[in-house]
């Protein structure tokens, strides 16, 4: 079990996801920080929480981006974090990035090689620690089958998923615990544009209980259970069948 | 980016295509657009009211929590919070809802647009009793702050005035002091509509009141019911394994009707059989017993989509006022008539409803009882809402639009009588009326 008082750190803290899972962590205790761009513009968010919970918020500055200044961040936060969760991501256009190189590298960038640099780094620092820490981090049902409608994304989903899977092996002696959540349709702004199917749909406040409580039980990587049934169909059609499928 | 989506109320009838985007004041100033439209919240309102095919906004993240003064209880947040997120961070504190309605899932904003009451409305009146200031975007895209002292025309017609006077920013409202999460309720059986009026009248001073009504039970029978009362429990009357952790309880288990119940599930032999044994259990509870406010307040919250229990047609939630002079007369008819058409309802709330807020135009309680009915969506029920409508003008009385479908402006205008004028003129001076429709605002004119 992680202490309630041990700081939680979460990357791209401004989406709608991002503030429901941080309302879970600050109803069990945990101080939090909160990093983004332009922290200064998180300032309502931080209020929310102190308002809400009486937590103890900061706001860093952070942009996942800069691979080179990760290290330097995570330097200068005020205490070592004992979870760390990634929400960042990028949606992107699909017609866009599947021609334009600099939006391909802008999606894969944000959604695969950024995050998993720098999870790599927290990693290695919480294992250090010695005591109960984890990571989690935010993929994607995308990642699980190449779709027409966003497979620029969905690889680049695919390929945080893998990555993550590795380092959940390799620190599988430590007391690091590492989850990989794949949310179907969570209403946000981030799906704002996609048609979403009405039963599958979670508001990001439900979504964010269930994924402290896959926490507590120790997942390893949790899909919603309707998502779960959903996904074993997808992911088990042939390829030959799968591709005529408007899904 | 806007997209269409098609939407109903909780009663999921009517469904309507609408084209529907995220609301962000920053942008979507009213005078943006060239049409009318309607900001939606949690989607709980039963009928069509939160429903424009022109464009419907969608608020429930806007629900950033801004201030709490500990002294006075006053929570400031955005209103597209819901109740259950001011439960979840205020209960443990020692803080509770200064009114609720039977759901916890409405957000702030909805509450505030109808003007919600709930078990303690004897006592304390409606939700907008308690609300200290709000600020509002009005049509010209400027933001009023309303309160008793300022802007207070618009303060009293935007309280129950469904979201048609601007889209509700952000609210100041007053917190009630618990000592624990429990309510000690008590059942007092009542053998008829009489007795449990009785009971109502005789308990006046209870904190809370509300009483389930079998409403196909005849003859000498009729109205027969379970009055509950309530009262927040003090520390000192927990078990005393409890007292040191008197926030606590039980976290219910979510269960959810995962699909539709065939439309032959509700008949009038299934239902008579549930309000029978409804009745024969309540009779047999304990008189007095601690229950933990989520089941006391929110008992069909458990059930995720409970809605489906009527099936894809959907269902009509009807619930009228009466005056108290005659109350006894007009609920006798309505139960008289229900009977006659062979229609049950499976759930049939009663409640003594204290003064209304004549200030406030579309207000729904007014002193006397209240009554709400569910029934599924089909032509023999439409026909029975027609008839309960007749009784309920000829007494008096009128229809809560939170809950309200179907009723005609025929209906509508006989029953809110002159404070509809005063409401309709408003509109146009703000520019509201151009700037904010909903399916039910057109359909009854408003």
């Amino acid at each position: 079990m992680i202490p309630a008082d041990s700081p939680v750190l979460i990357l791209g803290a401004r989406s709608d996801m991002a503030r429901a899972l941080a309302h879970e962590f600050a109803k069990e205790g945990h101080p939090l920080m909160l990093a983004a761009r332009n922290a200064d513009t998180l300032s309502e968010d931080m209020t929310d929480l102190e308002v809400r919970f009486q937590a103890k918020v900061t706001a860093h500055d952070f942009d996942i981006l800069d691979v080179d200044g990760h290290a330097a961040f995570l330097g200068n936060l005020p205490e070592v974090p004992a979870v760390v969760v990634s929400v960042v991501g990028f949606m992107g256009d699909q017609d866009e990035s599947a021609i334009n190189p600099d939006a391909a590298r802008k999606v894969i960038d944000t959604n695969f090689t950024a995050p998993c640099l720098m999870l790599e780094l927290c990693a290695g620092r919480l294992a250090e620690l010695k005591r109960p820490t984890a990571i989690i981090g935010i993929g994607s049902v995308a990642g699980d089958r190449g779709r027409a409608k966003n497979y620029v994304y969905g690889a680049a989903k695919a390929g945080f998923a893998t990555w993550l899977s590795g380092m959940r092996q390799k620190y599988v002696d430590s007391q690091l615990h590492i989850m990989t959540v794949k949310p179907g349709f969570v209403r946000t702004s981030a799906t704002a544009d996609m048609d979403l199917l009405g039963p599958l749909t979670d508001e990001p406040e439900a979504f964010a209980k269930k994924v402290m409580k896959a926490l507590k039980r120790k997942s390893q990587v949790y899909y919603d259970i309707k998502w779960r049934a959903v996904m074993g169909v997808i992911t088990h059609l042939p390829e030959r069948i799968f591709m005529k499928t408007k899904f | 980016m806007s997209r269409v989506e098609t939407l109903s109320g909780w009663g999921r009838w009517p469904k309507r295509d609408c084209v529907v985007d995220d609301f962000d004041p920053a942008t979507d100033t009213p005078d943006r657009f060239n049409h009318s439209t309607i900001t939606r919240g949690a989607g709980r309102s039963y009928g069509d009211a939160a429903m424009n095919p022109d464009m419907t906004f969608l608020g429930p993240l806007r629900n950033r929590f801004i201030s709490f003064d500990p002294e006075a209880g006053d929570l400031v947040l955005q209103a597209g919070a819901k109740l259950s997120e001011v439960l979840e961070a205020f209960v443990p504190r020692g803080w509770f809802l200064p009114v609720t309605p039977g759901t916890k899932f409405a957000t702030i904003a909805g509450v505030l647009a109808v003007d919600a009451h709930g078990k303690n409305h004897h006592a304390e009146g409606s939700f907008g009793d308690h609300v200290n200031w709000f600020d509002l975007m009005q049509a010209d895209g400027q933001i009023k702050r309303c309160s008793p002292k300022d802007s207070v025309h618009l303060f009293n017609a935007t309280i129950g005035g469904m979201g048609l006077t601007g889209h509700i920013l952000t609210v100041s409202i007053k917190l009630r002091r618990i000592e624990t999460a429990w309510i000690q309720q008590k059942t007092l059986p009542a053998a008829n509509l009489e007795q449990a009026m009785q009971l109502f009248e005789d308990h006046q001073d209870a904190t809370y009141s509300v009483a389930w009504l079998d409403c196909l039970a005849k003859g000498d029978a009729r109205g027969r019911s379970l009055i509950y009362l309530g009262e927040h429990a003090s520390v000192a009357q927990l078990p005393a394994e409890q007292r040191s952790k008197p926030f606590d309880y039980p976290a219910p288990k979510p269960k959810s009707m995962p699909i539709d119940a065939p439309n032959w599930a509700l008949n009038r032999f299934s239902l008579k059989a549930f309000n029978y044994l409804y009745y024969r259990k309540g009779t047999k509870a304990p008189p007095v017993e601690l229950v933990d406010y989520d089941r006391y307040f929110y008992p069909l919250d458990a059930i995720h989509q409970w809605n489906r229990l009527y099936g894809k047609r959907g269902f009509a939630q009807y619930q009228c006022a009466l005056p108290l002079a005659s109350a006894k007369e007009a609920l006798l008819e309505q139960l008289d008539a229900i009977s006659k058409a062979g229609l049950g309802s499976f759930l049939a709330v009663l409640k003594r409803l204290g003064p209304g807020a004549p200030n406030r135009p579309l207000s729904f309680p007014i002193e006397g009882y209240t009554l709400a009915l569910d029934f599924p969506l089909t032509p023999q029920a439409l026909t029975l809402m027609d008839l309960l409508d007749e009784i309920t003008i000829a007494h008096g009385g009128r229809l809560y639009l939170a809950k309200d479908s179907r009723m005609t402006q025929a209906t509508f205008e006989a029953s809110y009588g002159d404070a509809l004028t005063q409401f309709r003129a408003l509109r146009r001076q703000t520019g509201a009326y151009d700037a904010f429709q909903s399916l039910q605002s057109r359909r009854l004119n408003l």
